[in-house]
């Protein structure tokens, strides 16, 4: 079996599994968020008619979307999770304290775990080492339930990836790439497993990153294997355990992508579809009204500080706005202690409650008719921020920061030298 | 058997489009549901329910919103044709009983044709032409059958496999 196999078998009693076939497994935890959590609590009472969740340390609810309640229908639809929570006894339960997986990563996730949430970025927990995947109120309403689920046993594809990183070229920009080379479909209920010297180089950040985004390809996992950089990040965070698995001898893939980024270039998402993509250069000055540095993708300190390192002692163009969200509390708090929020304030930039965000735009920065925004984000999608007239690009945090000095899109390469 | 007029969507159709994110907060799928699809002047000015949404690769990619399966499934939408669907709405839409056919074709159809879905065929009536649909893994069919997960579990008396 591959490792994706053998996770999944560990889950299901110990049989062997082979892509194609229905297990059911069991879960470690079951996240919901504010967007998708009162449907399945409306499920798991009205039409499951259940009474207790299988374990209420194991069932995570986040108040992301919507907080601080950006209106009386997000304001009582919190109040209907609290409720929830309180009826449930529930022992995770967060608002304001950051975007769903940044705080799964941060507090709760470990190597070999299965998890399921109510949020298709969801595989984001494949950085550590772990299977995750999105599914929809239904499913986690059983879950909470059962402490189980169905899955299909995916295909997988390894993506190997070697070469040394250039400078102002992050993961942000691998994906992108391997994503418009993919295409948005293109590794539909599959599992994409990122290996080779390049991601192990790569910093738990930027494996963020890279995990978050394979949905965007249509992936059901992301997996990078659990090393010592993630196990330095799970010492940092002050937890242990969980478990590490290896492909056996005959371990079978779909297919293998090789890529290099020794040559590549700051990527671009333009409008309105995640796999149109290209290098920066080809979109150099198109201006842009909004730029938004944060979300599940680049809300990071990591990404925070690689913009504080080209806003430094400038300021953003008089002609765009910028909003920073720092992704969960404690980069909030790092950000502030290190000076990096106020060397981001000087230069111009607005600070958000840690969440999602202009990510989705549930809480503000909505685009008005004909507005275009450069967002570190991961989709892309017409309306999604606002106006259905509106257009969204996608790029790493160097690309968003170049751009904010410049008011239009700008090669980092070229405005941080 | 499966019979309505068709209304057509090209490739990666994303649930942002399906039911805007600013729509979820709402309590109930009945509020949602008069947003579905609320920028697609087609949908909005020719869907009736009982018609048949036919589109291309990748339907219903994006967010894992159940909301997007559940306000078409309130709308009357009789069954969605496509050449692939995304994995979270295709679960999402099994779980509710919403009927998914996956045809080869489907790009093929045209605007407001008539569809007859029977079988492993479909016949667009107003070309006279029949296509090949993809039939669901046994499993699935068996959700499906049971009109979702909820009857089928009910059905299962929450003991079989989850």
């Amino acid at each position: 079996m591959n490792v994706i196999e053998k996770i999944l078998s560990a889950h299901s009693g110990g049989e062997t599994v082979r892509p194609g076939r229905i297990v059911s497994v069991d879960l470690d935890y079951v996240m919901a968020n504010d967007a998708t959590a009162c449907l399945a609590v409306d499920i798991f009472k009205d039409e499951l008619m259940a009474d207790r969740v299988f374990d209420p340390g194991k069932v995570v609810l986040v108040m992301d979307h919507f907080t601080p309640s950006s209106s009386i229908a997000a304001a009582d639809s919190h109040n209907r999770m609290r409720r929830f929570a309180g009826e449930q006894g529930l022992h995770h339960v967060y608002d304001g304290q950051g975007v769903c997986h940044q705080l799964m990563m941060e507090r709760h996730v470990l190597p070999g775990q299965l998890i399921i949430g109510a949020d298709s970025h969801t595989c984001t927990y494949g950085a550590l080492g772990a299977l995750a995947t999105g599914m929809g109120s239904t499913d986690v309403a059983v879950a909470w339930k059962e402490g189980r689920i169905w899955m299909k046993v995916p295909e997988a594809v390894r993506i190997t990836v070697k070469g040394l990183w250039p400078a102002h070229v992050g993961a942000k920009d691998l994906i992108l790439r391997i994503i418009g080379d993919l295409t948005a479909g293109g590794a539909a209920y599959k599992a994409l497993c990122f290996d080779g010297p390049a991601v192990a180089a790569l910093d738990m950040a930027q494996r963020m990153t890279l995990a978050n985004m394979a949905i965007e390809a249509g992936a059901k996992f992301a997996y990078i294997a659990a090393d010592e950089t993630a196990s330095a990040y799970l010492r940092a965070a002050g937890r242990s355990g969980g478990r590490t698995f290896a492909d056996d001898a005959d371990a079978r893939y779909e297919r293998t992508l090789d890529y290099d980024v020794s040559g590549l270039a700051p990527q671009v998402a333009f409008p309105h579809s995640v796999d149109n993509v290209g290098a920066v250069t080809d979109f150099e000055g198109i201006a842009v009204n909004e730029l938004f540095l944060g979300a599940c993708t680049n809300g990071r300190f990591e990404d925070l500080e690689i913009a504080a390192g080209i806003l430094a002692g400038k300021k953003i163009a008089a002609s765009v706005r910028l909003l920073v969200t720092p992704a969960s509390v404690d980069i909030y708090l790092r950000a502030l202690e290190s000076g990096v929020i106020a060397t981001l304030v000087r230069s111009g930039a607005m600070i958000g409650t840690p969440g999602c965000s202009a990510c989705f735009g549930g809480t503000g920065g909505i685009l008005g008719r004909k507005e275009r925004l450069l967002t570190t984000a991961n989709r892309n999608f017409r309306g999604r921020v606002g106006s259905p007239e509106s257009e969204i690009y996608l790029a790493g945090p160097a690309v968003v920061a170049a751009s904010a000095l410049t008011g239009c899109i700008s090669d980092p390469r070229r405005i941080a030298s | 058997m499966i019979q309505g007029k068709s209304i057509t969507f090209g490739n990666n159709i994303d649930t942002d489009q399906i039911i805007g994110a600013q729509h979820l907060i709402l309590p109930s799928i009945a509020g949602m549901a008069p947003f579905a699809f609320e920028h697609h002047d087609n949908f909005t000015t020719r869907f009736t329910p009982g018609d048949i949404l036919v589109a291309g690769e990748n339907f219903g990619c994006g967010s894992s919103r159940e909301q997007a399966p559940a306000v078409l499934k309130h709308r009357g939408v009789a069954a969605v044709v496509a050449r692939s669907f995304a994995r979270i709405f295709f679960r999402n839409a099994i779980n509710l009983g919403l009927p998914l056919i996956v045809c080869a074709q489907a790009a093929e159809i045209g605007e407001l044709a008539g569809i007859t879905i029977n079988g492993d065929r479909l016949c667009d009536e107003t070309t006279g032409r029949q296509y090949g649909i993809e039939p669901l893994p046994p499993f699935i069919a068996e959700i499906v059958a049971s009109g979702g997960i909820v009857p089928f579990l009910r059905r299962k008396r929450l003991s079989g496999l989850v």
